[in-house]
């Protein structure tokens, strides 16, 4: 369904989105992850075909984004990340004008079923400027649904919610998603990891990882790590649990709990509890802690940082031939000089 | 074509959404009734002197569209730009000339119902004064009116187009206004290829040199035609230019 290739974008000198490459099925839901500033609303509004891209080739559903721009965005369905509307319309005038710039047919009927899709029949006549944030953002997305749209790109769609309506809105992308291919965009991990089939890491503009939560989380928990809290003073366990196999390490954290790290691929819990219970330990909890999508991200970034910093000589030389090809390669070579 | 007139829609709706389309009626009115009073009153107390429309026309209607184009157009496009509906716009498929040409339309509609309803004032002469008033030179000074206001509201449109901030684009506004009528004073009392552009480019050469008589000459009428197309095609190409930055 959206296919991009070797997508890049220049602001200026400032690269924001660097050999971008990825693609998204039908009826998948695609999350765009990485910090702010990362080339996640460059990338959205190229794909929208709201600015071209310097270079690359973007389809979606077999249109070019540059070349086909308007049969693109009637099949396209966007929320920006700052939800603009009109704060002097009205909800319901507001989708009809919307309905209208995307000639939808029956409007009447698609604007009611926009309206009950996204929860806010009991809002349709009021003034857009008298909403709170959430039915705000809902507003937002019927606006994106109201052409009924193959695609739907959403930038943010939770941010600045509270949990109740974060969870509201979750819900509704993941029904959406049920029919549509969803590209969002988000920095929250949890949420990614909640409603998307799949996961795309990105930092600096370019991809870092690429991969469903579960694998992406699979390939960064070499080690397993286990809680344990013990009824009484736990420093007598310490040493049977260094005793055990494969343990790496085992501390105390400041609420009075085990901690234990250990290798390999056979999970240590059995093995623990039946070494404590076989020392007359009273066990009150042994858990498992999986490490989150945040860890694995900040892991990503951090690494790649470090590569970064290690190589900044071919940095400089890139980032040279980038400046050359603007005819600017002396002013580019001074300044990694 | 749809989508111009579902934009013109929405734009002439939103000035009555706004308190502006009132206070604009309540001071055109208010000038204009007074004005009105203050030559039938020096009529009736001359005895000769005939009530001319045409002096009521500039004295009110000019001032007030010379304000009243700069405010209803500095939002057009720089509020759609600051808030960020101009990305929403844009991205349905709507292209950037049908954008401009449909707030362009929106606000001289509201513009033309507004000088609509100035006629009551000569259908009222009319009744007063024997033997009634020369209808066919008004309506010359009305095409005039709507020609010249239909020009200026395009350039409101293309510079609120050039700015995010609605201040800085009734500025600018109000300063291009002005200076399309200023413009030939320069070269008022010279000629020669230079001051013959001036004043060509002038709006009140055109206004008063053939509409403000009664007659409506092509050249003027081509003149004001194609300022507005020009404005409104530059004011696409500036939506465009997000592309090349």
């Amino acid at each position: 369904m959206i296919k991009v290739e070797n997508l890049t974008k220049y602001y200026g000198q400032n690269c924001a989105v660097k050999e971008l490459t990825f693609h998204a099925e039908k009826g998948e839901v695609l999350g765009f992850l990485g910090p702010n500033g990362a080339g996640k609303t460059t990338t959205m509004r190229i794909l929208t075909g709201y600015i071209p891209p310097t270079s690359g080739k973007v389809t979606i559903g077999g249109y070019d984004v540059i070349d086909q721009s308007l049969e693109v965005r009637r099949i396209v369905g966007y929320l920006p990340e700052s939800v603009p509307l009109y704060p002097d319309m009205r909800v319901n005038e507001y989708l009809r004008y919307m309905g209208k710039l995307h000639q939808v047919d029956r409007l009447d009927e698609r604007v009611a079923e926009v309206i009950e899709k996204v929860n806010i029949a009991d809002r349709a006549h009021s003034f857009i400027s008298k909403l709170s944030k959430g039915m705000r953002q809902r507003v937002g997305l019927a606006q994106a649904l109201i052409h009924d749209p193959e695609v739907l790109i959403l930038d943010e769609p939770t941010i600045g919610l509270d949990p109740a309506q974060i969870i509201e809105v979750r819900k509704l992308i993941e029904e959406i998603g049920k029919e549509k291919t969803v590209l969002l965009s988000t920095h929250i991990l949890s949420e990614a990891q909640q409603i998307c089939d799949r996961v795309l890491i990105i930092n600096r503009g370019q991809l870092v990882a690429e991969d469903t939560p579960e694998a992406l989380q699979k390939r960064l928990t070499g080690t397993q790590k286990v809680t344990v809290h013990l009824a009484g003073d736990p420093t007598p366990a310490i040493e049977i649990l260094r005793g055990l196999a494969n343990v790496l390490r085992v501390e105390i954290n400041d609420q009075n709990r085990i901690v234990l790290e250990s290798s390999g691929e056979t999970d240590i819990r059995p093995k623990v509890i039946a070494s404590l219970t076989a020392a007359n330990l009273e066990i009150l909890e042994v858990y498992a802690e999986t490490a989150s999508l945040e860890e694995i991200f900040l892991q990503l970034v951090q690494e790649e940082e470090t590569e970064r910093q290690a190589q900044p000589e071919l940095e400089g030389a890139l980032q040279a031939e980038a400046h050359s090809s603007k005819e600017q390669s002396e002013q580019g070579g001074e300044n990694h000089a | 074509m749809r989508n111009i007139w579902t934009i013109a829609e929405k734009e002439f709706k939103s000035i009555f959404h706004n308190a502006i389309a009132y206070v604009f009626g309540v001071v055109m009115f208010l000038s204009l009734g007074i004005y009105f009073m203050i030559l039938l009153q020096y009529g009736m107390q001359t005895q000769t002197y005939v009530p001319d429309m045409r002096v009521l026309l500039d004295w009110v209607l000019f001032p007030i569209f010379f304000f009243g184009v700069p405010v209803l157009t500095m939002r057009s496009i720089s509020d759609e730009n600051r808030t960020g509906t101009l990305e929403l716009i844009l991205t349905a498929p709507v292209r950037d000339a049908e954008l401009i040409i449909g707030k362009w339309l929106g606000i001289f509609l509201f513009f033309l119902c507004s000088l609509a309803l100035t006629l009551l004032y000569p259908i009222l002469l009319n009744f007063l004064v024997e033997p009634g008033i020369d209808f066919s030179a008004l309506s010359a000074v009305y095409i005039g009116l709507i020609l010249a206001v239909g020009a200026m509201t395009a350039v409101g449109v293309l510079i609120s187009a050039l700015f995010k901030n609605p201040i800085a684009s009734l500025l600018a506004s109000l300063g291009a206004i002005l200076l399309m009528w200023i413009i030939a004073s320069p070269a008022s009392n010279t000629t020669g290829f230079l001051s013959d552009l001036l004043k060509y480019l002038s709006l009140p050469e055109h206004y008063y040199g053939s509409f403000y008589y009664g007659s409506v000459s092509l050249s003027s009428v081509i003149f004001f035609i194609s300022l507005t197309v020009f404005a409104l095609f530059l004011g696409a190409r500036v939506i465009e230019s997000r592309r090349w930055k």
